[in-house]
């Protein structure tokens, strides 16, 4: 055999051969790579909008820690054993949610924690990720596109814990949740008419939800957002400065460290929901660009592999992690951009915060975990 | 991600399903896909949700990079400079004020002035009593000034204080807490030179004296500085300098400290011991018109004016005008000799000892029978003055007044100077014609009548009086004619020798000339009794003077009241004192004579100079004068 002809079959080498360390890792290395980058420009980023405060920067790198930790327990999680025991995570979560109603603590007057012996945690969190689950295995046993009958009871599953978290209260995360198990419903190939029809009720339905279904606090949010200027002290100071911070930065930023507006006090939750705001005057365009760049690569990268994977269930929960983390994105840059209203989102990987962020770490894991699944396709050869 | 979603849509349509291979995009074998859930609606989402990034990206490029749009980039970025950029005054530093040594006698020092914002104070309510402590307020008070207050945004909370006591209360870090920097002033000479200095109110600006009149010139400009505030309005760095600070000139007055001090101490011990009202000395530079000292009694502490009198405040050296008496004598007499109805020599008979004017009877407390001009001055005879008066035209008496700087302003700016009234008329009452010879019917204040004779100590020139140093000796006018001048010198001269009005005048080591005066003050319905003001005025040394001295005691109530026996001792000790200070050649003469005296006579006088120039209680003993009509 020459050299030439062992390169031309190197790739078909490569392909066959039935496993790699990285496989046997049950680690996707691209998105793994571009996970580091981000979460190191993540800590760059924070370092300056706590306030060059080492503290919220030591801490967010324990999280990260012990979320790369938990990603890759959760990548060598068996997909078949997921799919089986999704009730019970599912079931498992919304009784916490109940839990919370009754013996939760909170702040802020919302009451979102469960609080174990000093360990305080959030059941919503868990939601996020147990519902795309349960709607993916319940859906990849039935007939695609879904009949109606499952659809209701999808709607039902999505509709639970939504409401519970609603109740918190705590929107933002319930909406979340909702979208991603109707995402779910819709990669599994929702029919049209139920699709407009569906579109066709929320229209009807707008005017008593804001007159009826909102808090005061969550109709001020929105009517903010229209007008941040007729409350410029109060509901509309986060947005005033948020905008005042993004659009002081420019096409090359203040410079890091040198932004008046986070380093100065006036910029609100900058280390946290915020964040970007700080990133937008420090960094400005530039930075904007290159983070939006990697999350559209991590969101490519993501699609991949939901489209790439060879078994319902699987594809449709790498879709529906993808594109919730989309979500995830489009809310908190559109909320600090005073483009959507203000709801408690944190921005992926880059805010400061424990809880989101271990359970976005759980999705990757899934998504290395689906990305790394055995091709039964090969086998069926 | 359009090149994936077109081969989606080719795929669709074959219904052949590519599966994609392995990851990495290694080779992808043609497989169909055996999962059914289709991946166009995976790549339809994704197309849905790259548009939403679109909207989101140009709304951020919207607002952060592209121009021209209502509330862009440019309004933002002056939002984000508004809300940090502060413009803040840089105080400048007030002038110094010196005497002609260069001793200071006004100082600013750097101070700290605290101040709250009480609205933000309002929400920290707990922290209050800590604060009241370190500003050491009274609580209550603190929280009841904060309530008169609790919607402004602006409050002194403490002015001037040391900046390592302001630091102090900074450092506790109460929210709303400010302190701005301030220039406060300092007297060292507090209460010697008080009321020539004057004083500056808290906002640095001259309220009295020189520091008014010359507020302009001492207080700069105030400067601008950008700096970058924080939300809880600390300042966080300087950023750019807008404008620096003027620093305000130092002024260099004429007065001597060393005088000053000499002065002030004489003229308040013989306010103690004569229990006077008020008092007031002058010193002038009879070569440059300099005011050398100038003194009242009563003063004050410009560095603590909490419980000052406003009278106490009065510059009266220079303020107040009062009918200058027996002083004027020597003028009348010269307008006489200068208009060419006397001489030196002309004699005038005063038989017997009064003489009636216009119904006014005017005496002499003797008869001294037939006397020259020299006896007149020496005796300050009455009816003497009269006499040479009465024939002459008075308009001439008045020009003579004139010319020497009655009725006009001495020009030196200081704020309420007074002009004096000169009054003149078509036609003189005999009355009024008499009164004028002798000093009564018109006013002038010390400082003129300080002017009036360094006239004729400068042989009739009369050069401007000056508060500040001049920095060459003006030329000045010759108003009264020189043989004229010194003639009446050495006329003035017997004054203070044995037989005249101001023995107690005399010095030890120069000889000296002056004149004594004693006037009725004026009370309700026309001159009081029982209350006069004593003068002395003169200069020394005779032969080349180098100093006018006025010294004027108001209300004397110690029994004495003559102005050769209250004020004349005054005038001995500062014209002595201050030609030492000088370094004034004593006149050999003099000091023989005295050298003389002294052998015969054995209680000398403390010497002037043995105790440092502060004000001390000094025990000066004055002896007993058999009473002498001066008027």
């Amino acid at each position: 055999m020459t050299a030439g002809d062992f390169l031309r079959r190197m790739p078909d080498a490569d392909f066959r051969r039935p496993t790699n360390l990285w496989r046997r890792l049950h680690i996707d290395p691209t998105l793994l790579m571009l996970l580091m980058l981000l979460t190191g420009f993540g800590l760059v980023v924070l370092y300056s909008a706590s306030g060059t405060d080492t503290h919220y920067v030591k801490r967010q790198m324990v999280f990260f820690g012990l979320g790369y930790v938990g990603m890759f327990i959760v990548a060598q999680v068996n997909l078949q054993f997921l799919e089986r025991w999704a009730w019970w995570f599912y079931i498992g979560g919304v009784v916490l949610l109940v839990c919370v109603l009754f013996f939760g603590v909170g702040a802020k007057g919302a009451q979102r924690w469960l609080s174990l012996g000093g360990f305080r945690f959030q059941p919503s969190e868990i939601m996020k990720v147990a519902t795309p689950i349960m709607i993916a295995a319940y859906l990849c046993r039935r007939a695609i596109p879904p009949r109606f009958k499952h659809i209701v009871v999808t709607l039902v599953l999505v509709f639970v814990p939504t409401i519970l978290i609603m109740r918190q209260p705590d929107l933002g995360t319930s909406l979340l949740i909702a979208m991603s198990g109707l995402i779910v419903l819709f990669l599994a190939g929702l029919g049209w008419r139920y699709i407009f029809g569906a579109l066709g009720i929320v229209l009807a339905s707008a005017w008593p939800m804001w007159r009826f279904g909102l808090h005061e606090y969550q109709r001020t949010r929105i009517l903010t957002l229209l007008d941040p200027e007729a409350d410029k002290l109060g509901s509309g100071w986060n947005i005033i400065q948020s905008k005042t911070a993004i659009g002081s930065g420019g096409v090359h930023g203040k410079g890091w460290l040198n932004g008046t507006q986070s380093q100065l006090d006036f910029l609100p939750e900058s280390h946290t929901d915020f964040i970007i705001a700080v990133l937008a005057e420090e960094f400005g365009l530039v930075g904007v660009l290159a983070l939006i760049g990697l999350y559209v690569l991590i969101l490519g990268r993501g699609l991949l592999i939901a489209v790439s994977s060879q078994q319902t269930f699987s594809r449709l929960l790498a879709g529906s992690i993808t594109f919730t983390l989309f979500v995830f994105i489009f809310v908190n840059i559109g909320m600090v951009a005073g483009l959507l209203p203000v709801v408690g989102v944190p921005l992926p990987f880059v805010s400061h915060g424990g809880t989101s962020l271990l359970t976005l770490m759980v999705g990757f894991g899934l998504l290395m975990a689906v990305s790394t699944e055995r091709k039964r396709i090969n086998l069926n050869l | 991600m359009t090149k994936q979603a077109t081969s989606a849509k080719r795929e669709r349509k074959s219904k052949v399903e590519n599966a994609s291979g392995a990851l990495g995009g290694s080779a992808r074998s043609r497989l169909p896909d055996p999962v059914r859930v289709p991946r166009w609606r995976f790549y339809s989402v994704a197309v849905v949700l790259a548009a939403l990034g679109c909207v989101i990206g140009w709304h951020l490029a919207s607002i952060q990079v592209l121009p021209g749009t209502e509330r862009g980039y440019e309004f933002l970025q002056h939002q984000g400079q508004a809300r940090t950029l502060r413009s803040e005054k840089i105080n400048a530093y007030r002038g110094l004020i010196t005497d002609r040594n260069g001793v200071p006698m006004a100082v600013s020092t750097p101070l700290s002035s605290l101040w709250v914002n009480p609205q933000i104070l309002n929400n920290y309510q707990d922290r209050w009593g800590e604060l009241a402590k370190n500003v050491r307020m009274k609580p209550a008070a603190l929280a009841d000034k904060l309530r008169r207050y609790q919607s402004k945004s602006f409050m002194y909370l403490s002015r001037h204080l040391p900046p390592a006591e302001a630091a102090q209360v900074l450092d506790l870090r109460i929210p709303g807490v400010y302190a701005q920097e301030e220039y406060r002033r300092f007297y060292p000479s507090a209460e010697v030179s008080a009321h020539l200095v004057g004083f500056t109110d808290v906002d640095d600006q001259g309220q009295e004296g020189v520091e008014l009149a010359f507020d302009d010139w001492l207080s700069g400009e105030s400067g601008a500085k950008h700096v970058v505030k924080d939300q809880k309005g600390h300042t966080i760095k300087e950023v750019g300098l807008v404008k620096s600070a003027e620093p305000g000139k130092s002024l260099r007055l004429s007065v001597d400290m060393r005088l000053q001090y000499l002065a002030y101490r004489a003229l308040k011990q013989a306010v103690a011991d004569e229990n006077a009202k008020s008092a007031s000395a002058v010193v002038l530079d009879t070569r440059t018109g300099e005011v050398l000292a100038m003194v009242n009694q009563p003063s004050y502490n410009p560095n603590n004016r909490r419980n000052i009198e406003v009278s106490a405040t009065r510059n009266r050296a220079i303020t107040d005008q009062f009918e200058p008496g027996s002083t004027m004598k020597p003028f009348s007499v010269m307008a006489a000799m200068e208009a060419g109805v006397v001489t030196r020599s002309t004699t005038i008979d005063t038989t017997p000892g009064y003489v009636h004017i216009g119904g006014k009877t005017f005496l002499d407390p003797v008869n001294y029978g037939v006397m020259d001009l020299t006896k007149i001055i020496t005796k300050s005879s009455q009816v003497g003055t009269t006499k040479v008066a009465m024939k002459m035209d008075p308009n001439d008496i008045r020009d003579m007044y004139f010319r020497v700087g009655l009725g006009q302003s001495p020009g030196t700016g200081f704020p309420g100077e007074a002009v004096g009234q000169l009054p003149s008329y078509n036609r003189w009452a005999k009355v009024v014609h008499a009164n004028y010879s002798f000093g009564y019917g018109f006013t002038a204040s010390a400082l003129q009548l300080a002017q009036a004779y360094s006239v004729i100590a400068n042989d009739g020139v009369k050069k401007p009086v000056s508060l500040l140093q001049v920095e060459s000796e003006p030329s000045g006018d010759q108003v009264i004619p020189r043989p004229v001048t010194q003639d009446m010198k050495s006329m003035l001269a017997t004054v203070t020798e044995k037989g005249g009005t101001g023995t107690r005048a005399a010095l030890e080591h120069y000889k000296t000339a002056g004149k004594s005066g004693t006037a009725h003050m004026v009370g309700k319905g026309g001159y009081a009794d029982d209350r006069y003001r004593s003068f002395f005025a003169g200069f020394a040394p005779l032969d080349d003077p180098r100093i006018v001295v006025v010294v004027t005691i108001q209300e004397p109530r110690s029994g004495k009241y003559f102005g050769g026996e209250v004020a004349a001792p005054v005038f001995g000790k500062i014209a002595e004192g201050a030609l030492r200070v000088l370094n004034v050649a004593p006149d050999a003469q003099v000091v023989e004579e005295h050298r003389t005296a002294k052998r015969s006579q054995p209680s000398g006088q403390p010497s002037f100079f043995q105790q440092p120039p502060f004000i001390q209680d000094t025990k000066v003993d004055i002896d007993r004068l058999q009473p002498e009509v001066v008027l």
